[in-house]
Formats: structure tokens, C-alpha cells, sequence
């Protein structure tokens, strides 16, 4: 079963020197798959997700949910940017139930189901805490958990752990693991991270520099579940230096093109 | 999503640090009070001092003793006056915030209803007030009403604009993350746009609040009725009764504070939220 295909996406912004962001970006998204998104900065990863999760027209090219027909995508993906973006003026529990308030949940019900959560997304004992005085850690979780609990089957996640440091970072990657094999929500995480693309992914797309196309599609075949030893393994390694080179070249054409 | 999953102890494990909100601290409550006290103290003082050494004429510079002798003395014609002047301010206070806010509303909500408001916003604080006094006479005659028009006129003024900028500040972002929760506009404003806007409207409450005041001494300056305490001390000063004329300023004085005070009472009370955001600068 297929949970999103795009077919020949593309993206021109306007103006009187118009910007092609996206050339022809075609993938499809297996129900349950993890897969991540990868590229030189510049290369239109975020234009790509804004236009999954139906913040941005594309200017060709169609996106399908499931096996319908296209369709109104606002609303039906959920979507995380790397900022946490938690309101500041909501204590941490109404601030994750913010998409059960807007589906229309009577608030004491959104509320218990998101109180049953906590424990999990690591937030026990901090629902009434504002955001502020939340660890980045705990914010980043906090946001995801929001996603979650918006109850989408598709989520796009813009490098929601880019502005963290290593070590809460590399925390965080595993944990998200542990909730993705519980859920087995579809996932497609842009980061410009390749250790973070092979650890969690089943394959890994990696976009050429702009405009962006997908160049290469790995498959990750590294068995579930994975754990952080993995990291030092001759099969992760190679994986990670075969989308590196193609990465790399990307980065070479574009000074040779423009030269800055 | 059922049911609460395996608790992991690794995320748990992290750097937390929670930072509560401060309890109420009495050393706070003596900074915010008690610094203020003692330099009315000293400047009281001071005065005081200066009057009795220096031999001024009590028309010239009463002392704040003459000053305190006179509230109480004449406080038959400073009280109702003060009611008047009161009344003026929390009447025109009042009309200046639903005016404000509804304007501010109004214009971040389409581009034609802002590019024809706008300009007209600005122009209303351009004409001075004298200019149009009698008009404002003629619309609203000699009694209370006009009083009122007048404080509105100077306060609605950084309310809106205020209100306006709040609008305008919420997160782009955070707006489209709303929107792939399913949003509509009115939910943007309501949830989003609102909330991020109320401290920029307490700030324009409080400006708004010592314009008021300032207002209603002006008013009764140009339409006249014989009471109110901006009226009185126009009168008293043409009577070089300056140490009643003091006592009036002192009355108007603890209006404006008494105003103030109260609007950021509301705040602190109504933000909790933006009070915990600025106690780490």
C-alpha cells in the first residue's frame, strides 16, 4: 500500500528573475516506510515538504494521498518544521493537543488522551510547565508529540532535530525510532545529516542541487530494531560513503557552475 | 496512540532544568514599593526643607505641608471634582479600548479596510485638540459627553496601533503550522494571532492610561462646566491659590498612578505566561 505519491513536481517561484527551486520531483512513500531526504543546502528540501503538506502550490505536477485521486493535502499530513514553534502563552499539555482542539475534540478528552502520552514523548510531570522553561530537548519532544497526537498517517519532519546539540541529538534519534516501530506512521525526514538519514531510514532519497531532483534512492537494509552500535558497522559505513559521494558531487558541479 | 507506551529512562536522563516561576518574594515587593517611598521621602523632604530655609512666597512655592493642609481643608470642592474628573477618564478610557481594539481588528483583517484607515488613524492625532474644541462643543455640547470624546480621542490612538503591531507580529510559521493542523482564519486569530497580540495591547493600555488623564484636564480646559479637577486648577492658579492648586495636581496624580498600577496589575495577572518568558532577560 502506498500512503503519498508526487509525481513530476515542480516548482518555479515568480518574479523578474524567476527561480526554478524543484525540476520533476517524482517518489512514492510505502505505508509504515521511514524514509529520508537528503541534499546540499539550497537544493529546495524544504520547498519539496511545504508542498507535500499543501502550505505551497506547485506549479506542475500532481501529489496523491493513498490510491485516491489528488486532493486537498492542507490538513490531512501532518507537518513539523524545525523550529518547536510551542506557543508560548500554552502550558506544555495544551500545547500538544493543539490538533485534537482543532479536529474538534471536546478539550477534557484531548487532554486524557494526551496525558497518556506523556510518559513516553518524555514529558511526564511537565504538563504544566510553560514552553520556556522546557530543555530544547523536551520542546522538540513536545512538538513531535503534537504532530503525533494530530493523528495524521503521512508526517513530514523539516530537520526537527537540526538545532539541538550532538549529544541530546543523537538521544533523541532513538528515541524517535522506539516511537515510529510502535506506531508505524509513514515518515519522511529531510536532514542534511547522513548518519541521522541512515540510521533511521529505510531508504534514504538524495536530492540534486538546485533545482532539485531526486538523484538516488538508497535502500537501507540494516535490520530492525537498531541501536546506536550500529553506527560503527562496516554495512552502515558503506552505506553512508554511497550517499555521500553523490553528495559530494553535487557540491563540486555547483561551483563549477557558479563560481561565488 | 493508546494507552501510555514503554517509558524510556534515556530521555528522561537529560539535562532538565526546569525554571519554575519565582514565588511571591517579599524583597521584591519592598523593591517595588519601598524604593519608590523613599524617594517621595527625600524629594518631600527636600522640599519641605527648601520652602521653610529659603522663605519663598507661599504663592510662588507652597511648602508640602500647605500643600497636605489644603487637601484636607478644602477637600469638599476636591472631592467631587475629583469624581468628575474620574468618571471623564474611566468613560473615555473605556470607549478608547473597544474603539482601539475594533479598529485594529478591523484593519489587519483586509489590506483595503488598512490602506483606507491607516492614514486617517494618524491624521486624528495630527489636529490638535483646540482646534477642534469647539466643534467638539458642538457635537457633544458642555456636559459629560464631551469630556469623554476627548479622552477617547487622545487614547484610542496607541491602543490601535499597538493592537495593530501585535496582530502583525505572530510567527509566519507558526500560522502555517496551523494551517496543516486545519485552521481557518478566524481560528489563526483567534488561536495564534490573539494571544500574541496581548502584550503589545497592555503596553498600549498603559500609555493610554496617563493620556487619558491627561485628556480630561484638557477637556475641561476647552469646554468648561465648572467642576472637574483640571478645571479647578485653572482657576485656582488664575486665584494664585497655588497651594490648592497643588493639592488638585497631587488628586490628578494619583488618578493617572492609581490607572496605571491597575492596568499592569491586569497584565501580570492576565500573562502569567509573558512574565515567566521575560524573567530570563
Amino acid at each position: 500500500m502506498t500512503a503519498l505519491v508526487a509525481h513530476g513536481v515542480a516548482k518555479t517561484y515568480p518574479g523578474r528573475r524567476p527561480t526554478q527551486a524543484l525540476a520533476d520531483v517524482s517518489l512514492v512513500l510505502g505505508e509504515g516506510e521511514f524514509v529520508s531526504l537528503v541534499g546540499p543546502s539550497g537544493c529546495g528540501k524544504s520547498t519539496l515538504l511545504r508542498i507535500l503538506a499543501g502550505l505551497l502550490a506547485p506549479s506542475a505536477g500532481e501529489i496523491r494521498l493513498g490510491d485516491g485521486e489528488p486532493d486537498e493535502l492542507l490538513g490531512r499530513v501532518g507537518y513539523m518544521p524545525q523550529a518547536d514553534l510551542l506557543m508560548p502563552w500554552r502550558r506544555t499539555l495544551d500545547n500538544v493537543t493543539l490538533g485534537l482542539e482543532l479536529a474538534g475534540v471536546p478539550r477534557a478528552q484531548a487532554r486524557e488522551r494526551a496525558r497518556g502520552e506523556l510518559a513516553r514523548f518524555g514529558l511526564d510531570g511537565f504538563e504544566r510547565h510553560w514552553p520556556r522553561a522546557l530543555s530544547g530537548g523536551m520542546r522538540q519532544r513536545a512538538a513531535l508529540l503534537r504532530t503525533f497526537l494530530a493523528g495524521r498517517d503521512v508526517l513530514l519532519l523539516d530537520e526537527p532535530f537540526g538545532a539541538l546539540d550532538a549529544l541530546t541529538r543523537e538521544e533523541l534519534r532513538e528515541w524517535l525510532l522506539e516511537v515510529w516501530e510502535a506506531e508505524r506512521k509513514t515518515i519522511l525526514l529531510v536532514t542534511h545529516d547522513v548518519e541521522e538519514a541512515v540510521f533511521l531510514s529505510d531508504r534514504v532519497f538524495v536530492m540534486s542541487s538546485r533545482p532539485g531532483r531526486i538523484r538516488d534512492i538508497v535502500d537501507v537494509p540494516l535490520a530492525r530494531p537498531r541501536s546506536i552500535d550500529l553506527l560503527a558497522a562496516p554495512e552502515f559505513v558503506a552505506l553512508e560513503r554511497r550517499i555521500r559521494a553523490p553528495l559530494r558531487e553535487e557540491r563540486a558541479s555547483r561551483v563549477m557552475v557558479a563560481p561565488q | 496512540m493508546n494507552g501510555p507506551g514503554p517509558t524510556t529512562a534515556l530521555v528522561l536522563g537529560g539535562r532538565l532544568e526546569p525554571r519554575e516561576l519565582e514565588p511571591f518574594g517579599w524583597r521584591r515587593l519592598a523593591l517595588r514599593v519601598g524604593a519608590p517611598l523613599a524617594f517621595a521621602v527625600i524629594v518631600v523632604g527636600a522640599w519641605q526643607l527648601y520652602v521653610a530655609l529659603s522663605a519663598i512666597s507661599e504663592s510662588v512655592l507652597p511648602s508640602p505641608l500647605e500643600v497636605a493642609r489644603a487637601l484636607v481643608r478644602d477637600r469638599g470642592v476636591l472631592a467631587p471634582s475629583a469624581w468628575t474628573t474620574l468618571s471623564e477618564v474611566l468613560l473615555g478610557y473605556g470607549v478608547a479600548i473597544v474603539v482601539g481594539v475594533v479598529l485594529a481588528v478591523a484593519v489587519i483583517s483586509s489590506r483595503l479596510v488598512e490602506h483606507a484607515l491607516y492614514p486617517w488613524l494618524v491624521i486624528s492625532q495630527l489636529v490638535p485638540v483646540p482646534a477642534i474644541a469647539a466643534l467638539v462643543v458642538v457635537w457633544s455640547g458642555f456636559g459629560l459627553g464631551s469630556k469623554v470624546l476627548v479622552v477617547a480621542l487622545v487614547s484610542f490612538f496607541p491602543i490601535a496601533v499597538n493592537t495593530i503591531d501585535g496582530l502583525r507580529s505572530s510567527d509566519r510559521e507558526l500560522i502555517d503550522l496551523l494551517r496543516t493542523l486545519g485552521a481557518n482564519r478566524r481560528q489563526q486569530l483567534r488561536l495564534a494571532r490573539a494571544p500574541a497580540a496581548l502584550p503589545y495591547l497592555f503596553s498600549g493600555l498603559r500609555v493610554a492610561a496617563v493620556l487619558s488623564v491627561i485628556g480630561a484636564v484638557f477637556a475641561e480646559w476647552v469646554a468648561s462646566y465648572q467642576t472637574g479637577l483640571g478645571y479647578l486648577i485653572l482657576e485656582l492658579g488664575n486665584e494664585t491659590a497655588t497651594a490648592e492648586e497643588f493639592a488638585a495636581v497631587v488628586l490628578l496624580a494619583v488618578i493617572g498612578i492609581a490607572l496605571f498600577a491597575l492596568v499592569s496589575l491586569i497584565e501580570r495577572l492576565a500573562l502569567p505566561w509573558y512574565r515567566a518568558a521575560n524573567a530570563e532577560h
